[in-house]
């Protein structure tokens, strides 16, 4: 017997598991199907939020040309919109890790089959999955690593991430339409109960004894993907919440106590913002518009008509807090200081900060006029702390954590377009 | 024409597939690789080794490594007479194995020093919580393992009853 077992995987009979076959493979395809539909929708709802086609400093990838064509004014309601599309997209893309590496091993036989092509679209198809396996490995391990803040891949997260994606949609669309409708029947007959799999090539021509039923190997796949929610879904809420996300990044422990105590994106030491530029002797907000430059301190700033708004912050890396109650100046204030009294513009924000991709962001109108946005001073009760953007930070609803710049050292009303 | 068909044995007719499965492939290759020219912008090489070497680590050594270690947990509790353990070592090993993988960079340490100077956390818990959630799922393994013979037994006793 051992004479006749074939050594080359290109031969079926190398591959011995006996759960390989059209429905394991149906139902794991059907569940990326939507799941990836989703993280591509909320992934390109991210860029829009970022208004890349405001101003170049929000735009990391401007040469993007026609995949921008879907881009909107990013809403300032409801104040948690990007707390929740951001949060969906890379804890989903979490739990879809065993699906996807299960869906992988499940069609690898695919991977040797000869000949290379039965027909010039079947060349085309096999060309088209390295593409396929290739886009959704690249985005999921970038995506995985730049939440780490693990920088090894070979450029900018933004770019790659961004253009990668839209490889592997485009591959990913092609699949599946050549293959949902097969998969849908497959899993519609298994419903049925119907017994006689159809072979697809994926079946073993001799299997060996199965060790787990088909339902038990997908009952693990979904307990492994449930594993990854349980550990990582708490770091979108505060406190007891965020503790149970125990391995991922910004889980588990809060960086301090107190009103200040909630998550940091980038710390004052990091961002290199230095105690001697934020006194209050030094520090001056400079603020431009239609009517000339004001230059205004901190006492200044307390002078003028001080709102409050709870908000959360919410990060690209999918990390997010509950709403924190902030104390400072309307936009659409210091808008007025400026000559825009009543018709806020947009505004270029300046912060402080060295370092960061987002050391200038520009805020849209509509979210200049927000009377929920603020240039903050006090969080929760009392002064920020230089972690939090000490002397004054932006605090916008909806807004995507980078784009609250922090150590606001500059802010020009109007003219970016 | 018939003749020439039979002249052509089917596998050598030089064949093209279906019409409509090229033009959505050709479709699909504009897009990506309108995309693919700005992706590969930067660093062309570094790009085009992760986005190739992702696919041929993953089907070449990933998958091999997992699907061998399979094999040889199969094996060594075939040799022991204790096949039906096998759930109770694979289940557990692969959820472990899973959230290394994913979060190996935490875990091993590597991101240590920016963790801590981006975000103002410490990353010396990862490699604990981890090895204590591993140590969890073979523990519960275990017990479930052992509660076999009372749950069997359990059922055993109901069984007349339901039927």
């Amino acid at each position: 017997m051992r004479d006749l077992a074939p050594r080359l995987p290109s031969s079926p009979g190398f591959w011995r598991s006996p759960l390989r076959g059209p429905w394991f493979t149906s139902v794991l395809g059907l569940v990326l199907l939507v799941g990836i539909t989703v993280l591509f929708v909320t992934g390109l709802l991210s860029y829009a939020a970022y208004n890349p086609d405001l101003s170049p400093v929000n735009d990391k990838t401007p040469d993007k040309g026609v995949l921008g064509f879907y881009l909107f004014a990013w809403p300032t309601g409801p104040p948690w919109l990007y707390r929740l599309t951001q949060g969906v997209h890379v804890t989903l893309g979490l739990v879809l890790i065993p699906v996807l590496l299960a869906k992988l091993w499940s069609v690898v036989p695919r991977l040797f089959t000869l000949p290379p092509a039965r027909s010039l679209a079947h060349a085309l198809e096999r060309i088209s999955l390295l593409l396929l396996v290739g886009g959704a490995l690249f985005e999921f391990v970038t995506g995985v690593l730049n939440i780490q803040l693990d920088y090894v891949f070979p450029g900018s997260f933004y770019p790659l991430h961004f253009y990668g994606a839209w490889v592997f949609f485009a591959a990913f669309v092609a699949h599946a339409v050549l293959k949902a409708p097969a998969a849908l029947r497959n899993v519609r007959r298994m419903r049925a109960g119907d017994v006689r799999e159809p072979d697809d090539g994926l079946r073993s021509p001799r299997p060996d004894a199965p060790t787990v039923s088909r339902r038990g190997a997908l009952w693990t796949v979904g307990g492994a993907s449930l594993l990854l929610f349980a550990t990582s879904a708490g770091r979108s809420f505060d406190g007891a919440a965020r503790a149970t996300a125990l391995l991922a990044p910004h889980g588990g422990a809060e960086p301090g106590s107190g009103p200040n105590g909630f998550q940091v994106n980038k710390t004052a030491a990091y961002a290199g913002v230095h105690a001697a530029e934020t006194r209050e002797d030094a520090w001056r907000l400079v603020v431009v518009g239609r009517t000339g430059t004001v230059r205004l301190s901190r006492a200044d700033l307390l002078r003028l008509p001080l709102h409050g708004a709870a908000l959360p912050i919410a990060c690209v890396e999918g990390w997010s807090t509950s709403d924190q109650r902030w104390r400072g100046v309307r936009l659409r204030d210091l808008a007025a200081l400026v000559g825009f009294d009543g018709d806020p513009p947009d505004v270029l924000v300046e912060s402080l900060q060295r370092r960061g991709a987002f050391r200038r962001g520009a805020l849209r109108a509509n979210q200049v006029a927000d009377p929920r946005s603020l240039l903050a001073l006090y969080v929760n009760g009392e002064t920020l702390s230089p972690d939090h953007g000490y002397p004054a930070r932006i605090i916008v609803p909806a807004a995507p954590g980078v784009l609250n710049t922090k150590w606001v050292a500059r802010m020009t009303f109007g003219g970016l377009g | 024409m018939s003749l020439v068909r039979r002249v052509w044995p089917p596998s050598r007719r030089p064949s093209i597939g279906s019409p409509l499965q090229i033009l959505l492939l050709c479709c699909s290759f504009a897009l990506a690789g309108y995309a693919g020219v700005r992706l590969f912008a930067g660093d062309r090489f570094g790009v085009a080794l992760w986005f190739v070497g992702a696919a041929l680590l993953h089907d070449l050594v990933l998958l091999p490594l997992y699907a061998a270690a399979d094999r040889a947990v199969l094996r060594g509790l075939g040799a022991v007479r204790h096949r039906a353990w096998v759930p109770y070592v694979r289940v557990p090993a692969f959820f472990s194995g899973l959230l290394l993988l994913v979060w190996f960079p935490l875990i091993g340490g590597r991101v240590d020093a920016r963790y801590r100077s981006v975000a103002a956390l410490s990353a010396d818990g990862f490699l604990a919580r981890w090895l204590l959630i591993t140590a969890v799922l073979f523990g519960g393994s275990a017990l479930l393992l052992a509660g076999r013979p009372l749950l069997r037994n359990a059922t055993k006793r109901r069984s007349p009853d339901v039927h």
